[in-house]
């Protein structure tokens, strides 16, 4: 079927939720396309021949074509395409950096705004769960056992594409429930839990057992997976280890890492009236670190009713790691941004509480290996502010459970998994490894790619000895 | 290894009992960490779906009969729903075992010292110290004598017991310091000391123990969440570096611990848990 083109230099805007009335709830603050819209979007897509848009998506979606199923109004056409290669579509299309990915690679971005490739995704996705009741089908057993350890982005994708090839995988999942970074990090108003659940559920129906509360390291080891059967066993237990940037006053009452705060108020719902989970009602919130993580604790911190929040960054607007989505988005709450600035102590009052913090001006210098140019302290411009809250989201590294309980577990000098290539084998027979647990903190994306790229090893693995 | 087990967790309550008005103890079932627990380890659980996360130290654990023992004081909302459960109930949530084994190897005499409730994590420590042949010297300090626990046990595996009581009702009347300095001064020559309670009473017995020059051991019960180093909220500062208690610890060099700071964070939820504390007696009230 043709279908006439909208040569719109623009796409359609996301409708989303009124800053005024979002920074103070925790409903999700993006509303998603409704379905004119996204089939009027889907015609912007040339559909063109080279497909650039696919080549830079981590699990390679065959983007062109399901945005085609779009236009044509065949939403389940489109879903079908999709899940062919991404097992978590209603989480990327939320979460995925898409305009550093697929979207950077579109060709109406050269004269104007790209395809809005994430939105459609999102769309197709939520329509599929809302119009189809049905559970997948759970495939032929082939008789394998595969453990993955970790319910994360990772794992859960790596455990989608071995089930659907027949295996029986067992997920070991540390805490009380699935979903790792999904469920503990991403706060609600940016991936409702819901939507996780959801896609739990679909693993759950093609046969994937996840057993919570087991900390692979402690209460089995590697090893003993292996002795119960398991014949390959894949590592994505991600980077939860928070960094801490070791100045005076760390210690104090007030003081968290972000996995702390947005752990007490996502997975332990610290946000609901009702819950059970402590949590300091702060007045004023500062938060270190540029990413998205940042950006996650600072707007959470403006819903648990903080009265100023702001983001304390040693490098300048440009430098953010963050989305720029998730920066504007910081900034139309209200979020104040406080760039080329270092804190270099905590100051406390007489109970221990954080009552201020001692920063630095900083100035851009030269570019450092990253390529980002290092920030240097200004010499005499040392300063105070009154915060009563500081949250450190200056990055994780890998835990170090697995490492230091399984012999001949090969990891570098930052603790990650060294993993050969693209497959993720590990220096451990059968054994292989993905996402943060081996690139250190990054994007849900790249830890699904990576899931992926490890179940079609384990997959050819298991074959070759069979 | 029996694959069969690890199918249906239900962490099942085999037997309750209370120990005293405010401490009771629980033994669950839960096989995969009863295989692997060692002393000085301990669990999270969740005592209901919408529970808080809270660490407790293993007290007891039988690996034949695949069960954890945990002893508790009700402190606060978390407890209080523990102690709601009775034997024949399941925990939502038992995760384990946690943290570092507290390290046995050669010693030859210890005095172990426990405070109140710590007394039962001291007391495994204990156990398996008499086991391995060593020469285990307790000290027990409790309020009253209506408060004190475990006296049977620790009095099997010492060949010397002191209970102290604040008010003099039980055993002596004085601090466990006061007992431990007595030890010393009587010439006992110790190759450790393990103590286990408050933060506050731990701090004294390293001030006592420094100026003898004795190496003295302390489990940190702090403030956290998921236990496997992720939050970040069990933080100490010992010997100037931060440490994580549930993965370097709970047990730490005593003398290097900045006890103050502890003391510190471990109120920071006070208001909430007596708030908790509060609203659960008042829930109690109404369904009782």
């Amino acid at each position: 079927m043709a279908t006439e083109r909208n040569m719109d230099p623009r796409k359609c805007p996301m409708p989303v939720q009124d800053p005024q009335i979002r920074k103070s709830n925790f409903d999700e603050v993006a509303l998603g396309y409704t379905y004119e819209m996204a089939v009027n979007e889907a015609k912007r897509c040339l559909n063109c021949k080279n497909k650039p848009c696919t080549t830079a998506c981590p699990v390679s979606i065959d983007i062109p074509a399901f945005i085609e199923r779009v236009a044509n109004e065949d939403m389940e056409g489109a879903y079908q395409i999709i899940a062919r290669t991404s097992s978590l579509p209603a989480v990327c299309g939320r979460v995925c950096p898409q305009e550093r990915q697929c979207e950077s690679k579109c060709v109406r971005g050269i004269k104007g705004e790209s395809v809005g490739i994430g939105r459609l995704e999102r769309f197709v996705a939520d329509y599929h769960r809302e119009h189809c009741a049905e559970l997948p089908q759970r495939p032929e057993p082939n008789g394998h056992k595969v453990a993955i350890i970790g319910s994360g982005p990772s794992g859960l994708t790596a455990a989608g594409d071995l089930a659907k090839s027949g295996y029986q995988v067992t997920i070991f999942e540390a805490l009380h429930l699935a979903g790792g970074v999904l469920v503990y990090g991403i706060p609600e108003f940016r991936l409702p839990k819901i939507i996780v659940q959801k896609e739990i559920d679909n693993l759950k129906a093609i046969g994937v057992e996840i057993q919570t509360n087991m900390v692979i390291g402690k209460v089995l080891t590697i090893d003993e997976l292996f002795d119960m059967g398991y014949e390959a066993i894949y590592i994505g237990s991600g980077a939860g280890l928070p960094r801490f940037m070791n100045i005076p006053g760390e210690s104090l009452k007030g003081v968290y890492s972000a996995n702390e705060y947005l752990t007490r108020i996502n997975l332990m719902k610290a946000y609901l009236p009702d819950s059970k989970t402590p949590i300091k009602h702060s007045k004023k919130v500062a938060v270190v670190g540029g990413g998205n993580v940042a950006m996650d604790a600072a707007r959470s911190a403006k819903r648990m009713g903080a009265e100023e929040v702001t983001i304390v960054y040693r490098r300048g607007m440009e430098e953010l790691p963050a989305r720029k989505e998730e920066v504007e988005h910081a900034q139309e709450e209200g979020i104040i941004f406080r760039t080329l600035t270092n804190p270099v102590e905590v100051i406390g009052d007489e109970n221990g509480e954080v009552c201020g913090m001692k920063c630095v001006e900083m100035e851009l210098g030269e570019p450092d290996a990253s390529g980002r140019r290092s920030p240097v302290v200004k010499e005499g411009s040392e300063f105070t502010f009154e915060v009563d809250t500081m949250i450190m989201a200056i990055g994780t590294s890998p835990n170090p459970l697995l490492r230091s309980t399984t012999p001949g577990l090969e990891t570098n000098r930052r603790g990650c998994i060294v993993t050969d290539g693209d497959s993720g084998k590990t220096s451990r027979d059968g054994v292989y490894a993905g996402g943060d647990a081996v690139t250190g903190a990054a994007t849900v994306i790249l830890a699904m790619g990576a899931g992926k790229a490890a179940a079609k090893a384990i997959d050819s693995y298991i074959r070759s000895r069979s | 290894m029996q694959k069969e087990r690890i199918e249906r967790i239900m962490y099942q309550i085999v037997r309750k009992e209370s120990l005293n008005p405010t401490v009771s103890l629980m033994e669950i079932e839960a096989p995969l960490i009863a295989r692997k627990a060692e002393p000085g380890q301990f669990i999270i659980f969740r005592a209901k779906e919408d529970s808080e996360r809270v660490p407790l130290t293993i007290a007891d654990f039988d690996r034949e009969k695949g069960t954890v023992t945990i002893i508790y004081q009700i402190v606060g909302g978390a407890t209080m729903e523990l102690d709601t459960l009775k034997a024949g109930d399941c925990l939502q949530d038992f995760v384990g075992p946690l943290g570092r084994p507290s390290e046995t190897d050669g010693l030859k005499k210890v005095a172990v010292v426990g405070g109140g409730v710590g007394c039962a994590i001291a007391y495994p420590i204990a156990k398996k110290l008499a086991g391995l042949g060593c020469e285990v010297h307790s000290i027990a300090g409790f309020r009253n004598k209506d408060l004190v626990i475990l006296e049977q046990q620790f009095r099997d595996v010492s060949t010397v017991l002191k209970i102290m009581t604040d008010d003099g009702s039980y055993g002596e009347k004085g601090l466990v310091t006061n007992a431990l300095e007595s030890l010393i001064q009587a010439g006992n020559e110790y190759d450790e000391v393990i103590a286990i309670g408050p933060v506050i009473m731990m701090k004294f017995v390293c001030q006592l123990t420094k100026k003898y020059n004795i190496r003295t051991i302390v489990s940190m019960n702090p403030i956290m969440i998921d236990g496997t180093g992720m939050c970040g909220g069990c933080r100490l500062t010992v010997g100037g570096e931060t440490k994580f208690a549930c993965v370097d610890g709970p047990d730490f060099d005593g003398h290097l611990v900045d006890f103050d700071e502890a003391m510190h964070r471990g109120t920071m939820y006070r208001d909430f848990e007596a708030h908790a504390r509060e609203a659960s007696c008042n829930l109690l009230k109404q369904e009782g």
